[in-house]
């Protein structure tokens, strides 16, 4: 019996294994932040360890930079100090840092594949859950928790527990204006959010070959809202064609040798899944949250759906709890749902595709009188590429707030956030409750829903504006 | 690592599943770089409303949570797990807990007791009746004693192992240096290297 990708993988990085015990998985890439590494550098310095490979380790700073005056110092007091105490750490320790304002800052899912830094075949670990988006390249790269954080800088190793996989297939061909967002939101309304636990999954068949790199990121990025440890799809032709040239792929005859290396690590044809899964991407409409958890949402021409409307008693319960929250009736259409801000941005959908096609959208219209929107970009590289293609005119004219790269209003750690009671159409990843803002209510949606919707100032599609 | 064995306290029937990580605690309160002190932080914005459960005796001074299934989901904060650990948690009841959030739990020393999805109503429901009750918690033998009867639940063998001695995972890492160097030997050439 063959293997499936995620079991290559795995089983090429085993660097002890023994029965009743975790395996012991060498990392090859461990990405870090200003908001989940302080306590682990403390841990070292306590027990007196080093960093054992300084060099596979890269140090970001995204989650909480301001994304506006970012020539002056950070205002609030609390990110300046998790700021320097990363760059103090990194100094110390050895490690290379993109600082805020440089021109490799972004959020780290976005510049480790721009910079061809993610490659096939790699484990790749952060202390951040959206990890999940290098699995896009057929990298196995997954969250941790701080204290794991610690011992992979110890040692270059992480002690895990093998997992499931599943096949998550989708068939067809996917309609028009719809992308790969709905397709995870609507797999994600499918299984749950505890439908993925355990397992990893590899997303395949015609409708994903199709998909473009960034595409698939934004897929594997939300496998963690389906509960799943990572996501995976295999390395292909269009995997190839996106790292080739990059600055930190491999170049000349490490390339080849590269390669067929990653064309390799396919999924065998007798291998077998744990679980399989299928969707038919003929079926795919555009798709939006109502809830409170990214599970909780139906097609954008559907209606707030009644907790009546579940058979699990514990899906009722939290179906009238996220109404409450979310101020919503049920039986309301979707698309009479008015909202007052819109964020385009994160790791999710913050790159240079989810630009274009939003500028497209907003292209010769205006954002509503009232609506504020803001467009993130997911890095500086992103950010310098869209001002080429005249992006940020096309969004500045609509009327929409051009910002400098990071996390921003995905988990308003920063000054961007959404206000108390205030309803938010947001290309992120998470619509739980408070995650935008204290009060915030968040509808998960697509860049083009997002762009369309910001215009009419109820949740739409392109579609809704001709 | 704090070691755990057994122990006996007030339990805190949370009605309510699919409880994130950012309701654990929320975002605002990551901007802090120390590892203790974040027991304001816990459940913060439910904390506000004065019928939220910890708000009221005794469940204020509770030390074991039993909460709704698929319990930790979301982000991979640790300061989840101090939170609760703070506060004075040690022991979480859930029939089904994030992965994640697990993980990050037993290396911290708070432990996830998973039970079927009967036994938390039960719970739920024996300790909204007589909120007095104390609980007794025994990680050897996976069982959680009430006056009334004795539940049994699930935990990884090995997470067991090491809560149950207090070890922590560097130094048991630390025992294979030799085979990571052998690993590191053999990586290809080409993986990619940060510059330093
Ligand atoms: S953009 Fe949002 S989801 Fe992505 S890394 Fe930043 S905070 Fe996490």
């Amino acid at each position: 019996m063959g293997y499936t990708l995620a079991e290559k993988i795995w089983n090429s990085h085993v660097v002890h294994q023994q029965a009743g015990e975790p395996d012991l998985l060498y990392v090859d890439l461990h990405l870090i932040n200003e908001v989940t590494s302080p306590q682990a550098f403390d841990g070292l310095r306590t027990a007196g360890r080093s960093v054992r490979r300084p060099e596979l380790t890269l140090g970001m700073e995204d989650h909480n930079v301001p994304t506006t005056g970012i020539d002056r110092p950070i205002a609030d007091p609390l990110s300046a100090l998790q700021v320097q105490t990363l760059r103090r750490n990194c100094t110390d320790f050895g490690i290379e840092l993109f600082h805020m304002g440089g021109i490799e800052q972004g959020i780290v899912h976005v510049v480790g594949p721009q910079l061809g830094l993610t490659q096939p075949g790699m484990t790749i670990v952060c202390g951040d859950s959206h990890t999940s988006t290098h699995g896009a390249f057929g990298a196995l790269a997954f969250g941790i928790g701080t204290s794991e954080a610690e011992h992979v800088l110890a040692t270059q190793t992480l002690p895990a527990q093998p997992f499931k996989t599943m096949s998550v297939t989708i068939e067809g061909d996917l309609p028009q204006g719809t992308s790969s967002k709905d397709v995870i939101l609507a797999l994600i309304a499918q299984i749950g959010t505890g439908g993925g636990q355990g397992y990893v999954l590899e997303y395949r068949g015609p409708a994903v070959e199709k998909m473009t790199m960034e595409a698939r990121m934004t897929m594997c990025n939300m496998s963690i809202e389906a509960g799943a440890r990572a996501g995976l799809i295999a390395p292909d032709q269009v995997t190839l064609d996106y790292l080739k040239g990059r600055p930190r792929a491999p170049q000349g005859q490490e390339w080849d040798t590269a390669a067929a290396y990653w064309l390799a690590l396919a999924t065998d044809e007798d291998a077998v899944f744990d679980a399989e899964v299928t969707l038919d991407a003929a079926t795919i409409t555009p798709f939006v949250t109502w809830g409170t958890n990214p599970g909780q949402g139906v097609p954008i021409s559907g209606s707030v759906p009644s907790p009546e409307d579940f058979d699990d008693e514990r899906d009722k319960a939290a179906a009238e709890r996220a109404l409450e929250y979310m101020g919503l009736k049920a039986g309301t259409p979707m698309k009479s749902v008015e909202v007052d801000t819109v964020f385009l941005g994160s790791c999710t959908n913050g790159r240079i595709e989810d630009l274009r096609i939003a500028a497209q959208v907003l292209q010769g219209r205006k954002v509503k009188a009232g609506m504020r929107m803001l467009v993130v970009p997911g890095s500086m590289k992103v950010k310098a590429q869209a001002e080429e293609e005249g992006l940020d005119e096309v969004f500045k004219a609509a009327g929409a707030e051009w910002r400098f790269a990071g996390c921003s209003m995905c988990l308003g750690m920063n000054p961007d956030q959404v206000g108390a009671g205030d309803r938010c159409a947001s290309t992120s990843n998470r619509n739980f409750e408070g995650r935008q803002g204290q009060g915030a209510r968040t509808h998960l949606v697509s860049p083009a829903v997002a762009a369309a919707t910001a215009v009419r100032g109820t949740i739409s599609t392109p579609a809704d504006l001709n | 690592m704090q070691q755990f064995t057994t122990h006996t306290g007030t339990g805190v029937p949370l009605r309510r599943s699919n409880i994130d990580t950012d309701q654990i605690i929320p975002s605002r309160f990551l901007k802090r770089v120390s590892r203790a002190g974040f027991d304001d932080a816990l459940f913060a914005e439910w904390r506000k409303d004065p019928d939220f459960i910890l708000n009221t005796t005794p469940y204020q001074s509770g030390s074991i949570l039993i909460a709704g299934s698929d319990f930790g989901i979301g982000s991979s904060r640790e300061h989840a797990v101090w939170g609760l650990l703070d506060y004075g948690f040690r022991v979480i009841v859930s029939s089904r807990f994030a992965d994640i959030f697990r993980g990050n739990s037993g290396k911290a020393g708070l432990l996830t007791a998973q039970v079927t999805e009967r036994d938390v109503e039960y719970l739920w429901n024996l300790l909204e009746q007589e909120p007095a009750t104390k609980l007794s918690v025994d990680l050897p033998n996976q069982t959680i004693t009430t006056a009334e009867t004795v539940i049994n639940f699930d935990i990884d063998p090995y997470v067991k192992w090491r809560l149950t001695m207090g070890y922590d995972d560097i130094s048991l890492t630390e025992r294979h240096l030799e085979a990571i160097a052998r690993h590191e030997a053999a990586r290809p050439a080409f993986m990619p290297r940060c510059h330093v």
